[in-house]
């Protein structure tokens, strides 16, 4: 090792708490970033193994019941490599030792077993065997919620005959990574699950010999998908077609999606921070360290050292403090990852791990971290190098203060001395200053974005529940029945009150712009299922018109008073062109409103409806879920409360942890910049502030200089935390919303206060532990020795 | 007898803007092999840029210098830096050690890019620090840095050695044994030697007396007895 490397060890050793405060700033972006570009890389690595081994189709489509010679066309479809025509049902469960009403989506097994997409991986027993009316197999994550092992039996409520179906054993399936009942917020393992059974018998149970009403295609790599989906479409369109889709809104794959989106708006959001902070602060430490040892670098100069030699000297000294800041990072990314993937199993199925981070992730953060802190010492480190060797063996100039117009407004002001040197220094270092300024308010500005995510999900939990839907259960049917036979769902026993709702499936175009979409029927004055404006109203839908939801209004261009055409799905296959009445707030899924009896009129056929909205006496519920498990076309069942409860408990425990990282993080940049900032403050300042003493100042009006400029500067920076603050949390809102659900916006002035109160907090703790220094001092040493 | 620098019309003018500090006006001066020279002048006489020119810190503003047969005034930085790589060994007032560095590791700053180095441990003991090679300047006196300062200069076996107040933040006790050490060296090693001071007391242990007034050369005076270190006094 060269003398110049112990050099560089040792000043390593001699900063080391500087640099470890620079370091910790640096581990969290690394962190951050290791945990949202891993996570992201080998979740969708994951994934497209998983679609790629087990052929997950690329188009879907359902019918009301499509003749199999269908099929024959289908496959001619150009573009089109392979198909799979299924029959897709719903079915209420009768499972020993689960009192609540269980449903399942059943779907048809080829008879010759030959299952060309979507197949699933077995996981225990086997598949049931082909032509057997009573074998099944079921998803896993079912089975261990409901304790079912191959051989056990279980009751089934096919098309209205109970039938005890044996369970051969369980499956996990590219199609349900993320299996969710419809209707639902959370997937629920314990009261719905996926049954294959195969075909002959779902045929019989449901009167589908010779039909389907499922296909999936695979394509080939050069299909034009959007050209086979309207093929497909006119193809089903006669037999109650309800719009082709491909795997962007595959409900499992969207969730997917959604959450890998979410991974990417956090690798690009808030590393960037971290590591911008982190070259400022190298910036300012290694500057300070070279205006230390100007006389060091003239005599290395001297001796003969060349530019190069020096300037790698110093950034070295940066890639020390990079290279601890990437390797505390490496260790807690790679902590959190896994943490991230545990939360994951819970909500995602996949038939195999994924835990392991690419190598990529790990580079990229790393080499980010070099770079960053390179790039912050670059500067410092080419004026050392460029530093002529005479100069630098002479003292420096002192810094030259101005008499400025704002200097001499605040002479006016007869402010004392002590003030006027936090005053002057700011004003003379206006970059740096600036830029202290500027990381503390990014302190506050994370902490702002954290408390974001409690008040938004308090307003998401409210509007959705509290407001929105306040009814205790939700019964679906499949098909719809009439509106009324309501009358029935009413004396079901514990039921107070019940009413319906109808969903329509429809293409709504505006312009070029199309999407689909469930239109949502109801009465006028429904009260457990309300409709909530963006003014906070309760509404009901007019006469004749549509109310949207904000994000769809805003997916097809259109305000109120536009008209919109509405192309009626499954068998009707008509277009209306309906006015938009109004744009209504709804955070989960995209609604859009209708009167029952305009639709009903539209669709010429008396009022139907799809879901009975219950209020229910809890004490009657047992007696409840015994009768609805005998009741044929209930495709499923929703207990509100139990949704909510869980929907709560999930996202409350991320947003736990959310705000745990970033409550951290803030006091980990805001402890970086304040204690960097102050110690260097202290190195500059020591010899006056050393004079001072001597003049007959006390420690505390020494000490105030020091802890001013710093608490100072906290404080300018609050306004502009709060601005960057509210501009991060609306691009985290933007960045977490899509189809399935969006993030509301809600900035609460405590959430600010709180952002102030715990970055000013750490200031003052940052530079008290400075001022420490401060009473340590050896007033005559610091005199005698040259700055 | 052989210069080992020449300087020829040499001048120096620092520009600060509002105003230009004439800090060598019209140099000419020879300096020669083996010979002990002190340059002596008050504060502000030139002395220290004429020694940083000839060490290759600083440029001139116009004027030529050689050292042998080398044009520095032709040279870029690069090679200015292998010049004081190569040849010159520096010995500065405020002994300008690093601090985070032990004696030995002071001068292994230098034997580990010079050409053909001393081993550090000889170079100390050749200022007569061998007991004190794994002390840290802190813990040491300040003549004793500025001998380890020497040690350091030396290390590198060069052609020449520039001393810039050498003794200025020295007691006269421990001044003289730095310049003891200094005038060992010429002795022994037969290093060029230019010390610079403001301490005339200094001026008898020289071959020649350089006076510097102004940024001139006021005049040049050869010792025809010199003097050894032990005898000054100030």
């Amino acid at each position: 090792m060269t003398a110049l490397d112990r050099k560089l060890f040792r000043d390593f050793r001699r900063l080391w708490a500087q640099a470890f405060a620079i370091a910790l700033v640096l581990a969290c972006g690394v962190a951050i970033l290791l945990t949202t570009f891993g996570t992201y890389l080998s979740l969708e690595e994951t994934r497209s193994a998983y679609y790629e081994r087990n052929r997950f189709a690329d188009v879907f489509a359902d019918a009301n019941r499509a003749p199999r010679w269908l099929m024959q066309e289908i496959r001619e479809i150009s573009g089109v490599r392979a198909a799979d025509a299924r029959i897709s049902k719903f079915a209420v469960l009768d499972v020993p030792g689960q009192d609540e009403t269980v449903t399942a989506r059943i779907l048809s097994l080829p008879d010759d077993g030959t299952l060309h997409l979507n197949l699933p991986v077995l996981r225990t027993g086997r598949m049931p065997a082909p032509g057997s009316d009573h074998e099944v197999a079921v998803n896993q994550p079912f089975a261990k919620a409901n304790n079912l092992r191959p051989g056990d039996t279980f009751t089934a409520n096919l098309n209205g005959h109970q039938r005890s179906l044996t369970l051969t054993g369980t499956l996990l399936s590219p199609e349900f990574i993320y299996t969710i009942g419809p209707g639902a917020m959370m997937p629920d393992n314990e009261t719905f699950g996926i049954l294959w059974m195969p075909q002959t018998a779902v045929a019989a149970a449901f009167d589908m010999d010779g039909a389907f009403n499922n296909v999936t295609l695979k394509l080939g790599r050069n299909a034009n998908i959007n050209d086979v989906i309207d093929r497909l479409d006119t193809l089903l369109d006669p037999y109650g077609g309800l719009g082709a889709y491909g795997r962007d809104t595959q409900i499992s794959n969207s969730f997917i999606d959604s959450e890998l989106e979410q991974q990417r708006t956090g690798a690009m959001i808030l590393p960037p921070i971290f590591y911008a902070i982190s070259a400022f602060l190298v910036s300012m430490v290694i500057g300070r360290i070279i205006a230390l040892e100007r006389s060091e670098i003239g005599l290395l100069k001297a001796i003969g050292y060349s530019n190069v030699e020096i300037c790698v000297h110093y950034l070295l000294l940066a890639g020390l403090i990079a290279v601890v800041g990437t390797l505390i990072g490496w260790a807690a990314g790679t902590w959190l990852a896994r943490a991230l993937a545990r939360l994951y199993a819970q909500f995602f199925d996949f038939p195999y791990l994924i835990y392991n981070l690419s190598y990529t992730a790990y580079a990229l953060s790393g080499v980010l971290a070099i770079a960053s802190a390179a790039l912050g010492a670059a500067r410092s480190a080419l004026k050392a190098a460029r530093l002529p060797p005479a100069v630098a063996m002479a003292p420096p100039a002192p810094p030259r203060f101005k008499r400025t117009l704002l200097d001499r407004m605040l002479t006016a002001l007869r402010l004392s001395q002590p003030v006027m040197m936090i005053l002057r220094s700011l004003m003379r270092w206006p970059v740096r200053s600036g830029f202290t300024a500027l990381g503390l308010a990014l302190a506050v500005a994370v902490l702002v974005a954290s408390g974001f995510f409690t008040s938004a999900l308090d307003e998401l939990v409210s509007t959705t529940f509290d407001r929105s839907n306040r009814q205790d259960a939700i019964l679906m049917f499949e098909p719809d029945i009439p509106e009324t036979a309501l009358a029935a769902v009413t004396n079901l026993p514990g039921v107070m009150r019940a009413e319906g709702q109808q969903f329509q499936s429809a293409v709504l175009r505006h312009g070029h712009l199309e999407k689909d979409a469930a239109i949502e029927a109801r009465r006028p004055g429904a009260d457990l299922a309300r409709i909530i404006a963006t003014d906070g109203r309760v509404v009901d839908p007019p006469a004749h018109g549509l109310l949207l939801s904000r994000r769809l209004a805003a997916q097809l261009a259109v305000q109120p008073g536009d008209r919109i055409e509405v192309e009626f799905l499954g068998g009707v296959n008509e277009t209306h062109v309906v006015p938009v009445a109004g744009i209504v707030t709804q955070y989960v899924g995209l609604g859009a409103y209708m009167d029952i009896e305009t639709l009903s009129h539209m669709l010429r056929q008396a009022p139907q409806i799809s879901v009975a909205n219950l209020k229910v006496d809890t004490q009657a519920l047992p007696e409840l879920h015994r009768v609805l498990k005998e009741t044929p076309n209930l495709s499923g069942l929703i207990m509100t409360d139990k949704m909510q409860r869980s929907f709560e408990a999930t996202i409350r425990e991320n947003v736990v942890i959310m705000t745990t990282i970033y409550l951290s993080v803030a006091v980990l940049i805001t402890i970086g910049v304040a204690y960097n900032g102050a110690r260097i403050q202290l190195s500059e300042r020591a010899r006056e502030l050393a004079s001072l003493r001597i003049l007959g100042f006390s420690r505390g009006e020494v000490s105030f200089i020091l802890v001013g400029e710093t608490m100072l500067l906290a404080l300018l920076a609050q306004p502009l935390g709060w601005l960057l603050g509210g501009g991060i949390a609306a691009a985290l809102a933007h960045g977490s919303t899509s189809d399935l659900y969006e993030i509301p916006l809600v900035l609460e002035p405590a959430g600010f206060a709180l952002a102030s109160l715990v970055v000013l907090a750490a200031a003052l703790m940052s530079s008290l532990i400075v001022r420490r220094r401060l009473d340590r001092m050896d007033l005559v040493q610091v005199m005698k020795t040259r700055e | 007898m052989q210069a080992v620098f020449r300087t020829q019309g040499l001048s120096k003018v620092y520009d600060t803007g509002e105003l230009k500090v004439r800090a060598l006006d019209d140099v000419d001066l020879e300096l020669y092999a083996g010979e002990l020279a002190v340059l002596l002048g008050p504060s502000g006489s030139g002395k220290s840029t004429l020694l940083n020119i000839l060490g290759g810190l600083d440029h001139a503003t116009s004027g030529r210098v050689w050292f042998r047969d080398l044009e520095l005034t032709s040279l870029n930085d690069r090679r200015l830096t292998l010049y004081r790589r190569d040849h010159v060994g520096f010995v500065f007032q405020f002994y300008n050690l690093v601090a985070s560095l032990t004696a030995r590791e002071n001068v292994q700053l230098v034997t580990d890019v010079a050409p053909n180095p001393m081993p550090a441990a000889e170079a100390l003991a050749q200022v007569g620090l061998e007991h004190r090679l794994d002390h840290f300047p802190a813990e040491m006196s300040g003549g004793e840095q500025q001998r380890v300062a020497i040690a350091r200069a030396i290390a590198k076996r060069p052609e020449v050695l520039l001393c810039d107040e050498p003794t200025g933040a020295l007691d006269s006790k421990t001044g003289v044994q730095v310049l003891e050490v200094l005038r060992d060296v010429n002795d022994r090693l037969g290093t060029s030697t230019a010390v610079i001071t403001h301490n005339a007391a200094i001026r008898k242990m020289a071959h020649r007396v350089v006076y510097f007034l102004d940024g001139r050369i006021d005049r040049i005076e050869e010792n025809a007895t010199r003097i050894a270190p032990s005898q000054i006094k100030w």
